[in-house]
């Protein structure tokens, strides 16, 4: 959000500022209809009890699209990803209230490519739960 | 283990490409909406021309429901025994030549690239191509699914 980042400018090693992103079960009715996923897990809680979860979880991809959104804002171009991949490693928990959840991501900058390619390594939690392992954004700088 | 074991000559397959997909921008703006993202240059022409993008483009994320479609037509093959029931997405990667952008028109096609066994967990993964209708690469998406065996 603070211009956008340079490749001259950015240090191997650097822990980038968490930013935390809220998710209600409103977040996950929209995401339902834009992204086509109706799974029922993602919007019944009898459902998603009687299979096992706590609640109305997320979907998978609502949450790697905040992380997405994390490393577009740090690089200042909502173009500039060139790759990008993560591992679903627990459900992010969306109660029936007005509070909802949060996701909190954080990065580290692990490593300067050739290209002006900058490798990101991402964090992603949802209370005491990590929910993205092995996460991974390979953007382009200026 | 699984009660039905997955097919493992479908390892390699690749499946028919999707019917052309219009990327428009009331998509694009439902979608950055839906993940809360307030970036202009999802929504606005005039914010993505000064970004250097001739119109809106798609954040990163939003290949996932083109490729879907396709990726769906692998997964649902009742030839490859997959039991949906049981499955929750493990991992998910995109390789990008490009964002999206409005007014593109591409298909999507999907292959089995990995089928795997992990104790009682089977783990298929699917790679799937964005492309232009004129043959221009977007995008490959890999996903990750995993099937929970049945105790």
């Amino acid at each position: 959000m603070s211009g956008p980042a340079r490749y001259a400018d950015v240090a191997t090693g650097t822990a980038l500022p968490a930013v935390s992103y809220p998710v209600t079960r409103l977040s996950l009715v929209k995401y339902c209809g834009a992204s086509g996923d109706f799974n029922v897990i993602h919007w019944n809680e009898r459902i998603a009890r009687s299979v096992g979860l706590p609640d109305v979880i997320a979907h998978g991809m609502f949450t790697m699209a905040q992380a997405g959104r994390y490393v577009t804002d740090w690089a200042g171009d909502a173009g500039a990803m060139v790759e990008f991949g993560v591992r679903f490693s627990a459900p992010v928990v969306v109660p029936d209230d007005d509070a909802g959840a949060t996701i909190q991501v954080s990065g580290t900058v692990e490593e300067k490519l050739d290209g002006n390619r900058v490798v990101l390594g991402l964090t992603a939690r949802s209370g005491e739960a990590k929910v993205l392992t092995r996460a991974r954004a390979v953007v382009r700088l200026p | 283990m699984s009660t039905v074991g997955i097919n493992k000559d479908y390892l390699g397959r690749t499946f028919p490409a999707t019917s052309p997909y219009e990327v428009s921008r009331v998509k694009i703006a439902e979608f950055a909406e839906a993940i809360g993202d307030p970036n202009p240059v999802f929504r606005d022409r005039d914010a993505a021309q000064a970004a250097g993008y001739p119109d809106v483009i798609a954040p990163p994320t939003f290949p996932v429901v083109i490729a879907t479609a396709a990726s769906g037509r692998a997964v649902a093959d009742p030839g490859l025994g997959l039991n949906y029931a049981m499955v929750v997405h493990g991992e998910q990667r995109f390789e990008y030549s490009r964002p999206l952008r409005a007014g593109d028109v591409v298909t999507a096609q999907s292959a089995i690239s990995g089928i795997r066994e992990v104790g009682p967990m089977t783990m298929l993964t699917t790679e799937t191509q964005i492309r232009t209708v004129d043959g221009e690469h977007i995008c490959t998406g890999f996903s990750t699914l995993v099937e929970r065996g049945a105790a």
